[in-house]
């Protein structure tokens, strides 16, 4: 086992009952990350979207996470309280199956970056102008493992399968072939 | 470049059901700003006074504010103008919600609609893609059900719907357009919306808005949010709970309607009940609205909670904010649960909640009179409330005694004949006024509710407080940290000023401070109605985040030309005052500007004369009330004074006013 190491975790928390459904973070966030910075804004372009149906009672503030490239086998669906959520309500990724956290010009995916900008921002600019409290920032400390050197029993738990399924042989011939164009 | 517009206008005529987009010119924007300003250039330029109402050359102009998409909070309204079907003068309502920040994300600044569709249709504006669609299939629906039916069909949940309900596709002349949580109701731009064949204006816009300066800009918005974070804690002592604070009155928060029931008029504006409010009514009203209330609401950018989102037992759910709350309750003088649901009928019907009630109320006064018998009103229920019920769907429909009704109390009075007319005692300009009817003159009240051109004392009021404080050391608090004024001397004013003595009203404050007290609120109004800002963050509280002050900064960095507040307040007086021209040119004179005859009891007909002749001059305007050559000029206006000299219109020294009635001679 390895060392333990200190990580500081940063948490936007959502009260969703709180949320007005204003939508000033999607306002300010955009703003913040155009080029220059303010310059410009659209929620179109925002990393933090509110998922919203008024009539239903629906706010949602999602902030992006990560990119998937492919849309998951099944879609989940959330009925809480009586109110039934639209199709992957809660989930961050930018994927195919729907247009949020997608620059509106080039498809590229959004990701939520807290903000991180030099000097940095006492909070993501989204808590900064919800002041509904919809939206509040913690950071925590936690203690991890170290991770391990690269090629750690991760790696080789992946390569077994990929031997299992293609044999030794092919395996290292497409790494051998992946190295040389690599270095083309 | 342009900053915080788009510097585009859409272009639809819908007779040919051709549609363009059109760059506007950037100087328009410095002398006229945008919304209010802007659409009161193109009125004037393009609908002469000959135009109907429900004519194809009315336009109806759907217009956001120059700063709506900007991160200024607040920043959100829609500025509807037309000619109204029932003043026959200039309507320029406005709506908060969501619909003006999506226009512009979609590249426009304004939707101009002009001609008549054969058919019944709807626009859908995405983006560069501009589509009208039949709505053959939402004709009857309700304004909110339209909206919803149209997001599912365009599979489009984040656009923005602006939509009629049946009172606009029949034209009753106080139909107001929805939009979720906001409508424009005021001055019947409904009727005007359904006379031009359009259910409703579909927006979704993905694009960017810029800033000139954009750091500084970010910089003003965050002051603007420290301050209303401020306000939130610390309310204003000695006034009403509900104009202690920030945004629209907060009719959706509060329980505690002791002050609006017993000084509020019930009825059709008759009957004042003194001592109304007592545990019980509190302890059931705070039931119903603590069951129904499922959340308060925001418009666009905006930390404000006006609205709220109601479901009553056996309605669907809807939105309301601000004072719908008791206008129907009260015109009943029924409770609070039957207000809230006949309110969701009428939501959904698009109608105006201050004009409506009235009318109701006002049909049923003359039934009891004698002067509506049974044959007019032939299957009108025994019960009281569902007579109520009776009467709005009749009204929407325009069926029976509804298809008078729909014209609102003036002209349903002079059809109906038989001394009706004075039970349309309520209207101003032919519209029906909040009920309200008090003791002693108030002189400052009074020039704003003869010469508030939107016709609505909530649209003009606001800046200084309603009363007088009543110790000395209550008003030094109050000017302490009241830095919103533009000159020192309001601050005075307010401290001199006593409840009872010499000092008091209707002779103090002066007639000149009257008068720049009035100049003051009304031209802090036209402001936000230029740059789209919500009243409840500007010109309707006391000590607001906006103000004269900060707003050439806002202007300045967010559009990128100079302001200073000299500018903006030429700027302001070149279109409230072409807002005047566009209605001096439809007839309207001195005789117009008037209150309700009856609104106070105790007159000052000499004080009167003099605040109106005082606060014309002060305008620049004739004793006629028409603006003078020389203001015109001076504004930039020379072609307003051509026009007029064309016409015929005196905008020469002193003019005696006429007796007659030149805005009637071309009623319908």
């Amino acid at each position: 086992m390895g060392a333990k190491k200190k990580k500081i975790v940063k948490t936007i928390k959502v009260d969703v009952d709180k949320c007005n459904g204003c939508r000033a973070c999607e306002v300010v966030c955009s703003a913040f990350h155009a080029a220059p910075k303010y310059s410009s804004n659209n929620p179109a372009r925002s990393r933090i979207r509110v998922i919203h149906d008024p009539l239903k009672d629906i706010y949602v503030p999602v902030y992006a996470g990560e990119h998937a490239k492919a849309e998951c086998m099944g879609r989940d669906k959330y009925t809480i309280d009586g109110k039934e959520y639209e199709e992957c309500a809660f989930c961050r990724a930018a994927c195919p199956s729907r247009d949020i956290f997608r620059e509106p010009d080039s498809g590229l995916p959004l990701k939520c970056d807290m903000c991180e900008s030099d000097p940095p921002q006492s909070e993501p600019l989204c808590v900064q102008w919800c002041i509904t409290d919809a939206l509040t920032y913690e950071e925590r400390e936690e203690e991890v493992e170290e991770e391990e050197a690269a090629g750690g029993k991760d790696l080789e738990m992946g390569l077994e399968s990929l031997i299992d399924k293609f044999g030794l042989e092919k395996l290292t011939e497409a790494v051998a072939r992946m190295t040389i164009a690599r270095k083309s | 470049m342009r900053y915080a517009e788009t510097g585009f206008n859409l272009e639809i005529d819908l007779t040919r059901g051709n549609i363009e987009r059109v760059e506007t010119d950037p100087r328009d924007t410095e002398l006229y700003l945008g919304g209010l300003g802007t659409n009161a250039k193109i009125l004037w330029e393009r609908v002469p006074p000959e135009v109907e109402p429900f004519s194809p050359e009315n336009l109806l102009i759907f217009s956001a504010g120059l700063l709506c998409g900007t991160p200024a909070t607040g920043c959100n309204r829609t500025i509807v103008s037309t000619i109204s079907p029932q003043t026959r003068l200039l309507a320029f309502s406005m709506m908060g919600g969501f619909w003006a920040p999506e226009l512009k994300y979609a590249g426009y600044d304004k939707v101009i609609l002009r001609g008549k569709s054969p058919n019944l249709v709807y626009i859908w504006i995405h983006n560069d893609k501009v589509e009208i669609r039949d709505a053959a299939h939402l004709r009857g629906k309700g304004a909110i059900e339209t909206a919803d039916l149209i997001r599912r069909e365009l599979k489009e949940p984040k656009a923005q719907v602006a939509a009629i309900g049946l009172a606009g596709e029949n034209r009753v002349f106080f139909a107001s357009v929805e939009q979720g949580r906001s409508s424009a109701s005021r001055g019947g731009i409904g009727a005007v919306m359904g006379d031009k064949g359009v259910k409703a204006i579909v927006v979704r816009g993905t694009k960017d808005i810029h800033l000139a300066r954009p750091a500084q800009f970010i910089e003003l918005c965050n002051e603007v949010l420290a301050y209303i974070k401020f306000r939130e804690q610390n309310p204003i002592p000695g006034v009403m709970p509900i104009l202690a604070g920030l945004g629209s009155p907060q009719e959706m928060k509060v329980h505690d309607e002791k002050w609006h029931t017993e000084n509020f008029m019930w009825g059709n504006s008759r009957v004042r009940r003194k001592d109304f409010w007592n545990d019980d009514i509190a302890k059931k009203w705070t039931e119903t609205l603590e069951s129904s209330r499922k959340r308060l609401i925001s418009c666009y950018n905006c930390p404000m909670k006006c609205g709220a989102t109601l479901s009553l037992p056996g309605f669907p759910t809807y939105m309301m904010k601000c004072f719908s709350k008791l206008t129907y309750t009260m015109a009943a003088m029924s409770d609070l649960e039957f207000g809230l649901k006949i309110a969701q009928r009428a939501t959904e019907y698009g109608v105006d909640a201050y004009s409506a009630p009235q009318v109701m109320a006002f049909a049923l006064e003359l039934y009891e009179a004698g002067i509506l018998t049974d044959q007019e009103m032939a299957g009108l229920p025994t019960d009281n409330e569902e007579r109520f019920f009776w009467l709005l769907d009749r009204i929407v429909r325009r069926e029976g005694i509804g298809d008078l009704l729909a014209d609102g109390t003036y002209w349903a009075a002079r059809k109906i004949g038989k001394g009706a007319e004075a039970f349309a005692h309520n209207n101003i300009k032919k519209h029906e006024q909040l009920p309200l009817k008090l003791s002693m003159l108030n002189p400052i009240y009074f020039l704003m509710y003869s010469t508030g051109e939107k016709i609505n004392i909530t649209q003009i009021e606001g800046q200084f407080p309603q009363a007088p404080f009543a110790k000395i050391e209550e008003r030094e608090a109050f000017v302490k940290d009241w830095f919103q004024v533009p000159e020192e001397k309001f601050k005075h004013y307010f401290l001199e000023w006593e409840p009872r003595g010499e000092k008091s009203m209707p002779f103090f404050p002066t007639v000149q401070m009257c008068c720049e007290i009035v100049d003051w609120m009304e031209k802090m109004h036209y402001i936000d109605d230029a740059l789209g800002m919500c009243a409840g963050l500007s010109s309707f509280p006391l000590k607001p985040p906006y103000h004269i002050h900060n707003y050439p900064k806002f202007i300045s960095a967010g559009a990128g030309f100079d302001m200073d507040e000299e500018k903006l307040t030429q700027a302001v007086k070149r279109y409230r005052t072409l807002v005047r021209a566009f209605n001096i040119r439809r007839g309207m004179r001195r005789k117009d500007d008037k209150p309700p005859e009856n609104h106070w009891k105790k007159r000052f007909p000499e004080l009167e004369k003099e605040l109106l002749d005082t606060y014309y001059r002060f305008k620049g305007w004739n004793r006629e009330g028409i603006p003078t050559r020389e203001s015109l000029q001076e504004l930039g206006l020379d072609y307003v004074a051509a026009d007029f000299d064309r016409r015929g219109i005196p905008v020469d020294g002193e003019v005696e006013p006429s007796e007659e009635a030149p805005a009637e001679a071309m009623q319908q």
